[in-house]
């Protein structure tokens, strides 16, 4: 399995529009991608709704995990998207 | 209705405005007795089939909407596929709740939960219960709520409008806004008033108006004409035409006719006002809201997260000034990492300046990074504080903002209190500024949140303006300038008022700037004076408007 760790850049945090481009990027990847805080319980990365309950502000860490082909790839597609602020842009 | 008939409300935005009405759909809730499904199978098909249709339709809109307006679109369609809430709602059905109502159930529960996260997340759930109600519409096979596609330049009506619904407007095809609720500063009405879309709330029946009824709106008087004669839009057009060529001809920093200077100034509330506004012709930011950098937070934004962001929004200015109100929170705007718990009374509780006292570490913070921000860009930062009532709470304030480094306190003159006493309150700073909003709302003991106490919260009240004149008064005597950034400075007849009375500077809507600075060029000092003492004189806020509109210059009413 896969993982990665990863400081939230957008300055309002995984909420709206940075929540949904990462939402659309994680779904794309084909692949089981979960996301969580550290040493919490993690979230499916392809439900905005979960993604965005999980509350993560700007400056935060959070981990990202996915299995199967292509996963450390994906990770790091995704993990270099969160750490640009997504909302500026 | 096919006689004319004409209706007033409250005129929120300027300009006029004539096309068919398009009536914006309540929304639908599931039935109250709705069977249980027989086969959970097919139910949950339904479900998901009606969870599809809203990601659809919202595709289809977002494909012709504009750039805020696709995105808010294409992420409320995301959230209608959400699998997370297709399984809370198939949950539902197996325990026995018809489609409707496990719909409506699926979506309480995240609501719950982004209630819980409190402030941006909070706001999302308007979004997520709009989904729900266009999924239970589709599930019952009724008309969805919200606006429906428009495909002619039309006149939007409704109750009210929630702010993602008035965000995705399309500017191009909506040409007015009416609404049956909402206040002179509900958030439909600045909203609109951003966006230049004429518009007029408090209107009595509008939502009994039938779709495609043709009706004519004038968003300065709060006029609207229901089948109106073609004399009238044509009445309406040519004013129309006739303001556009008169703001057009002036420009540069606020004057009146005899050269007092009167800065003409925008309130903003974030970093896209900033770069809208930092474009326009005006003088600067007279109110610069801070609360959006606070309340999407769950702890507290540190310095440098800050200064960021006040980086961003002082670079649109240059050299120009920006005055910042600091963080105005409280029980009714709660902060979650600084929530000092419910109140019985927000608006008269622990908020502005209070809460910063009880919690004086986020003001020092704040000011620090307003301190970083406005060295790094150059902007001629100034710094108010919200809710001041005491000359102590002022000298307190002030220390604070000196001992940061920055160089010009100043306090918002909004409690009434502080403007009897704004001699005293005055002399501990540098300068004050009418908040009329809430000023009309202590004097008059009236909620602004309640659009049936609105002629209370007029701001030609006479006692309102009393209460103004004594704070100018108190200012001048302190040797203070004092401004107004509530949104009565961006009408143009009480605008001739307030300088009249004293104030030397006017933060409005952006859009309204033109039509203010139109109204100075045509008025010398010593005829806002007269206009000041004469509403004054007034026995009512009708009377005082009237006598305002009779004795002010005919170059400014004949735009009007």
């Amino acid at each position: 399995m896969a993982m990665r760790t990863v400081t939230i850049a957008s300055s309002v945090g995984l909420h709206a529009r940075p929540a949904a481009l990462f939402v659309e990027a994680a779904s794309n990847t084909g692949l089981d991608v979960e996301i969580a805080r550290p040493g919490e319980d993690p979230v499916d990365a392809t439900s905005i709704l979960g993604v965005m309950a999980l509350g993560a502000t700007f400056g935060e860490e959070v981990v990202l995990t996915a299995d199967g082909d292509g996963a450390d790839a994906a990770l790091d597609s995704l993990v270099a998207l969160l750490s640009r602020d997504l909302d500026a842009e | 209705m096919s006689a004319s008939e004409t209706r007033h409300g409250i005129g929120v935005s300027p300009g006029t405005a004539h096309g068919p009405v398009v009536q914006v759909a309540p929304p639908v809730r599931p039935p109250a007795d709705e069977p249980a499904p027989v086969d959970a199978e097919a139910a949950l098909a339904d479900v998901k089939a009606a969870f599809e249709t809203v990601a659809q339709s919202l595709e289809a809109r977002a494909a012709t909407a504009e750039d805020t307006g696709q995105q808010i679109l294409k992420a409320t369609a995301l959230i209608a596929r959400d699998k997370g809430l297709a399984k809370a709602a198939g949950k539902l059905i197996h325990a026995g709740r018809g489609p409707a109502h496990a719909i409506a159930g699926a979506v309480e529960e995240y609501a719950a939960q982004f209630e819980a996260l409190g402030g941006l997340f909070a706001e999302r759930v308007t979004d997520l219960r709009d989904v729900g109600s266009r999924a239970v519409a589709a599930v019952l096979g009724v008309p969805a709520p919200g606006v429906p596609q428009i495909t002619v330049p039309s006149v939007v009506v409704a109750e009210d409008l929630a702010p993602a619904e008035t965000a995705t407007l399309d500017r191009a095809l909506v040409v007015g806004l009416i609404t049956e609720a909402g206040g002179r500063t509900s958030h439909t009405a600045i909203l609109a008033a951003q966006m230049g879309i004429p518009a007029v709330v408090q209107l009595p029946g509008a939502t009994e108006i039938p779709a495609g009824v043709h009706v004519a709106l004038d968003g300065d008087a709060g006029e609207v004409t229901i089948n109106p004669d073609p004399a009238l839009v044509e009445a309406q057009r040519v004013r129309g035409e006739r303001r556009k060529e008169a703001l057009a001809t002036h420009s540069g920093p606020g004057l009146t006719r005899d050269g007092k200077q009167v800065s003409l100034l925008a309130n903003i509330g974030g970093v896209e006002d900033a770069v809208a506004a930092g474009a326009l012709d005006l003088e600067g930011v007279g109110l610069f809201r801070t609360e959006f950098v606070f309340l999407s937070a769950s702890k507290a934004p540190t310095v440098s997260e800050q200064a960021d962001i006040y980086r961003r929004v002082f670079g649109p200015f240059g050299d120009r000034r920006v005055v910042v109100r600091t963080l105005d929170a409280g029980a009714d705007k709660p902060l979650a990492f600084a929530d000092l718990g419910p109140e019985e009374n927000p608006a008269l509780g622990r908020r502005g300046l209070r809460l910063t006292a009880e919690r004086p570490e986020l003001l020092d913070a704040q000011l620090e990074a307003l301190a970083i921000a406005a060295r790094e860009t150059g902007a001629d930062v100034r710094v108010m504080a919200p809710m001041v009532a005491t000359a102590e709470e002022a000298a307190w304030f002030a220390r604070r903002v000196r001992e940061n480094g920055l160089p010009k306190a100043g306090v918002m003159i909004e409690v009434p209190g502080a403007a009897l006493r704004a001699r005293d309150v005055l002399a501990e700073v540098d300068f004050g500024s009418l908040g009329t909003n809430d000023l009309a709302q202590y004097t008059m003991a009236a909620d602004r949140m309640q659009g049936a106490l609105s002629d209370l919260l007029d701001p030609w009240q006479p006692a309102v303006l009393d209460v103004i004149a004594a704070a100018c008064e108190g200012a001048d005597r302190a040797g203070r300038p004092i401004g107004v950034c509530g949104e009565s400075a961006g009408d143009p007849l009480l605008a001739l008022v307030l300088v009249g009375l004293g104030t030397s500077s006017l933060s409005m809507a952006p859009s309204k700037v033109p039509v203010v600075r139109f109204a100075l060029s045509v008025h010398s000092l010593a005829d806002c004076r007269k206009l000041a003492s004469g509403a004054r004189e007034a026995r009512t806020a009708q009377d005082a408007l009237e006598h305002v509109r009779q004795h002010a210059s005919s170059e400014l009413t004949d735009l009007l």
